[in-house]
């Protein structure tokens, strides 16, 4: 224990706090809010969103205790289960971080994406939030019996989320989601408890903590049954092609504010599962199945790439093309490269904001025109010129142009690939040329061309929604414009993780030479 | 040779005491005054059991005599014994409670229903301190014909008695097994007492043979009690014949005190060929988890679903019996207790959803739930996350320790098939919850909220919270309640 601030619980649970608030004041009287406005609305929205920024402050407050070093930072560890000794033990280093403070910066704007939800708002607000401590505590556990609690805890509230709030085949995608990642996990457990029983034999006493049960020594074949079992929960989460079949139903159906978790924060635990977990705990394993590992992950690029090129429903599209962007970060953390590594990490939080915004600005679309086929939108620039700037920057971030946040993670990736395994490199470029095609087309197809009759008077984005997409885009620009902040801290750890798997540990200097942009 | 009388010292069976005279005191004045309704019986009752529980919590802070049993070793005095009450009287508190509230609405309120419930009570806390085989069946025998009666209690409906009779007839003969059983280690060892028999195995040219005759028939007659496989084909139909309240009881406390009397007889008397009865075990326990999960998909009947899932959940202590190890046996007590709060609070949701007896039982009638009571609707929730194994309440903590003991024993293979019935579990727990969260109401009409089920379902709820939190709390006065020798 450090005995300071304990920033990591309060930023965890702040959310929590806000959830159970929310039920509490849910019997207030409701008044239904003016379409698109900010006044005359009933608390819970505003309670949400003073919770989730709170939450983002006292994110930041990590932020500025957090020194580039490569260890865990602001450590918390209590006991929790005495018995078994599993403990209550949050910490950060340069991976989680970013992961936490995307999660604080996606949340508010996420709630006020959904202002416009008008059924049972309050519960929808304390689904969010208590979804936001899950996934705040998944990012922070060290402990591994802690993460899983958190892992398995936000399956709950996003199920909630997706099926009371989505929409059409609203049910089945949540069911399909909750039993697809629930049957990926039920053997982590197995593979966590038999991990923390080989602990008493190899260190003396039975241990669910991470940094104690790195370095342990396990027969090979063992290792490698653990691997598998940590891996295909993780890559169920991912998703690992051939494993994804949850993911564009989940993602269609939620509500915006849903999709935007889901694909900005909540694929992103799958990768971080890997590099934390899989990569830490099973070094050996993981070079084992290094192969195979990158060829679905190239396979998923390419997969991805090809099949959100042939959508017409616009959610569709954007959530194939989070199966093609999650590969790349896949392929980057198993090349084995430190270029990879920081690439496949500064990539998680890229595609967390892309494509976060990606499904921010089909909610304004949707919302606007009630379709999402982009058969039946058009023009729309004319109208609404606004939207269609942001929607252009976005998808240019979200396809890898130079400037913008995606390139620079792109690019590391591709380049720390192509020096442990030129092939994969190779193939998985292609994806970035597919990704072009099919998110300036899908641009093309809604903005461009003939304007339908019926979307003559689409209005252009009110004060709300300027709120919540100003700050995601000028975080995309900043971002590609000056990447060293977020490399100079994730680098120190990407180092020391990519150390345990290297084809080159000494290959830390390029990284340094494009980190300026 | 003089036979010399054992000393009689009743302290130690004082809750046993305390619920059969509560009960017959009930009996006597039901008898001279029938009652109406039955409330003041309910009191009386719901006082008695409360009683024993103080005694109980006495005899825990102050412990007994360095005899660890007394009545001629008929009776053990541990607090793994102690442990087991209070578990059982809390069963049996939230059974008299949701039994008022049922018959009140049914008009049934007669009192021989609180002298039943306290009879089978005493019968289960007897079960869970028996260190004898002899008491063992006494004890089963008192729990059972009570339960028989209670599941016929609804006499004027049909599907009431016939489960009363289908329970009655499987059970004698499971009866019938457990004193072959009994028979069988009397001949292998010379004695019924549990320490005696694990004495007499231990020593050598002992028959091993009759032993685990004996111990695989008395494992069946367990089996019978607590549900499991493929000792279960009664499961289903007496839980949805018998009234509610009885199944809540009969579901949290015959499962609690039938693995308190089968952790016992196999961790003391039969520990000495505990190697040779594992595989039976672990069949026994990988077949209750996967067939009781996976039957209970095809139920569209609440309380059947339930019934399934209640075998299934026995399925998963035995996990922890069959890992045979300290952490087994203190996980399968964590278990059992988790189970009981989460099993009474679901049927509590039913009675309560049901309004007046058996009415809206139907999986349709869950539609919508929560739109019509959402503070019902969470709870139900809850309970079935719960059921489910899902973070953070106490039937994953429960998964948990069990799954963690058993691969401490080496019986991965067995925690990997807990898990994936893990995983057909959930469909249907899932399911109920997306009637209830997902779907429109069929009737739009508010349920209503009610008074005696909500201190149940209060309890059931913030024991189901406060376990997978804190599960600390529990678990360290585990540590030495767990400990067995006789």
């Amino acid at each position: 224990v450090t005995g300071g601030f304990p920033w990591l619980t309060v930023t965890v649970f702040l959310p929590l706090v806000g959830a159970v608030a929310l039920l509490a004041a849910a019997p207030l009287p409701r008044r239904r809010p003016e379409a698109g406005g900010f006044a005359g609305e009933d608390p819970w929205r505003w309670l949400a969103l003073l919770v989730s920024i709170a939450t983002f402050v006292v994110s930041l407050g990590i932020l500025t205790e957090f020194r580039a070093e490569p260890g865990f930072q602001l450590v918390e560890d209590l006991d929790w289960i005495g018995p078994l000794n599993i403990r209550y033990v949050l910490g950060v280093d340069g991976i989680s971080l970013f992961m936490v403070l995307l999660t604080t910066f996606l949340m508010p704007l996420a709630i006020l994406a959904s202002w416009r939800v008008d059924r049972q708002v309050p519960y929808f607000m304390a689904s969010l939030l208590a979804l936001e401590t899950a996934v705040l505590g998944a990012f922070v556990a060290l402990d591994l019996l802690l993460f899983f609690v958190f892992f398995e805890g936000l399956l709950f509230p996003m199920y909630l989320v997706i099926g009371i709030w989505g929409s059409g085949r609203r049910v089945y995608a949540a069911v399909k989601f909750f039993l697809f990642t629930m049957a990926g996990s039920a053997l982590l457990l197995v593979a966590i408890l038999f991990l923390a029983f080989r602990a008493e034999s190899a260190l003396g006493q039975v241990t669910f903590d991470l940094r104690e049960l790195v370095g342990m020594d396990l027969p090979a074949a063992t290792a490698r049954w653990l691997f598998l079992a940590f891996f295909l929960a993780f890559a169920v989460k991912v998703p690992l092609f051939p494993l994804h079949t949850w993911l564009p139903d989940a993602h269609t159906e939620a509500p915006t504010a849903g999709s935007v978790i889901l694909a900005g924060v909540l694929l992103k635990i799958g990768a971080y599962g890997l590099i934390r977990f899989n990569l830490t705990l099973f070094p050996g394993a993981s070079e084992d199945f290094r192969g195979l590992v990158i060829t679905l992950a190239v396979i998923g690029i390419v997969y991805g790439a090809v099949v959100a090129l042939i959508q017409t429903d616009i959610k569709r599209l954007v959530a194939y093309s989070s199966v093609s962007h999650l590969g790349f970060v896949v392929m980057g953390i198993f090349a084995g490269t430190l270029q990879g590594m920081s690439g496949g990490v500064i990539q998680m939080v890229n595609h967390g904001l892309s494509t976060g915004a990606l499904f921010l600005l089909v909610g304004l679309l949707y919302d606007r025109t009630h379709t999402r086929d982009l058969d039946r939108l058009g023009g729309l620039a004319r109208r609404t010129p606004v939207l269609a700037g942001f929607f252009l920057v976005v998808a240019l971030s979200s396809l890898g142009l130079p400037g913008l946040n995606g390139f620079v993670g792109e690019f590391l990736i591709l380049l720390g690939t192509f020096d442990a395994s030129r092939l994969p490199a190779v193939i998985g470029a292609t994806g970035v040329i597919l990704s072009a095609i099919y998110l300036l087309w899908a641009y093309q197809r809604s903005m461009h061309g003939d304007l339908p009759s019926e979307l003559e008077s689409t209005p252009d984005l009110s004060v709300r929604e300027y709120a919540f997409m100003v700050p995601i885009v000028l975080a995309i620009v900043a971002i590609g414009v000056f990447p060293k902040p977020l490399l100079d801290r994730i680098e120190p750890a990407a180092d020391r993780h990519v150390r345990l798997i290297a084809v080159d540990p000494a290959s830390a200097d390029a990284v340094r030479a494009t980190g300026g942009g | 040779v003089p036979i010399r009388p054992p000393d009689l010292v009743l302290a130690p069976i004082l809750p046993e005491l305390v619920l059969a005279g509560v009960a017959m005191l009930i009996l006597l004045v039901d008898a001279a005054r029938p009652s109406r309704g039955g409330r003041a019986m309910a009191v009386v009752a719901f006082v008695g059991v409360l009683g024993a529980a103080a005694v109980v919590l006495r005899q825990w802070h102050v412990p007994a005599a360095d005899d660890l049993t007394v009545l001629g070793g008929m009776v053990a005095v541990d607090r793994f014994a102690l442990f087991f009450r209070l578990v059982i009287l809390g069963c049996a508190a939230l059974g008299v409670l949701l039994g008022a509230h049922y018959l009140e609405r049914t008009g049934e309120g007669r009192g021989e229903y609180y002298a039943l419930l306290l009879f089978a009570t005493a019968g289960m806390t007897l079960l869970a301190s028996a260190a004898d085989l002899i008491v063992v069946f006494l004890a089963l025998e008192v729990l059972s014909l009570s339960l028989y009666v209670l599941t016929g209690f609804s006499w004027s409906r049909l599907a009431s008695q016939e489960a009363s009779l289908k329970y009655f007839l499987l059970g004698a003969f499971s009866s019938a097994f457990f004193l072959y059983g009994i028979a069988l280690a009397y001949g292998a060892a010379g004695t019924t007492s549990l320490g005696g028999i694990a004495e007499a195995l231990s020593g050598p040219g002992q028959s091993t043979a009759l032993a685990l005759a004996a111990g695989g028939l008395l494992i069946v007659g367990f089996s019978f009690k607590v549900a499991a496989v493929p000792f279960h084909m009664w499961t289903p139909d007496v839980y949805q014949g018998a009234p509610s309240p009885v199944t809540a009881f009969m579901a949290a406390g015959t499962k609690v005190a039938g693995f308190a009397a089968l952790i016992r007889v196999t961790t003391v008397a039969l520990g000495p060929v505990s190697w040779e009865l594992l595989p039976a075990l672990v069949a026994v326990s990988a077949l209750t988890m996967v067939v009781g999960s996976i039957l209970a998909i095809a139920q569209d009947d609440v309380k059947r679903m339930l019934a399934y899932s209640s075998i299934a959940h026995a399925g998963f202590v035995l996990v922890g019996v069959a890992a045979a190890n300290q952490e087994g046996v203190s996980g399968s007590m964590f278990y059992l207790v988790a189970y009981a709060a989460m099993i009474l609070g679901s049927f509590a949701v039913v009675i309560v959803v049901s309004r007046t007896g058996e009415g809206r039982t139907s999986l349709r009638s869950y539609r919508g739930l929560a739109r019509r009571n959402p503070v019902l609707g969470a709870l139900l929730a809850l309970f079935l996350l719960s059921l489910a194994g899902i973070p953070p309440t106490a039937g994953f903590i429960a998964k948990v320790l069990v799954f963690e003991a058993a691969v401490r024993a080496g019986l991965e293979g067995l925690v990997v098939v807990a898990v994936l019935a893990s995983v057909v579990a959930a469909f249907f727990y899932i399911r109920l919850i997306v009637l209830a969260y997902m779907e429109d109401p069929e009737e739009t009409e508010r349920v209503p909220a009610e008074a005696a089920p909500g201190v149940a379902l209060g309890v059931a709820a913030a024991l189901t919270l406060v376990l997978g939190i804190l599960p600390g709390l529990l678990l360290d006065p585990l540590q030495n309640a767990a400990v067995l020798r006789w």
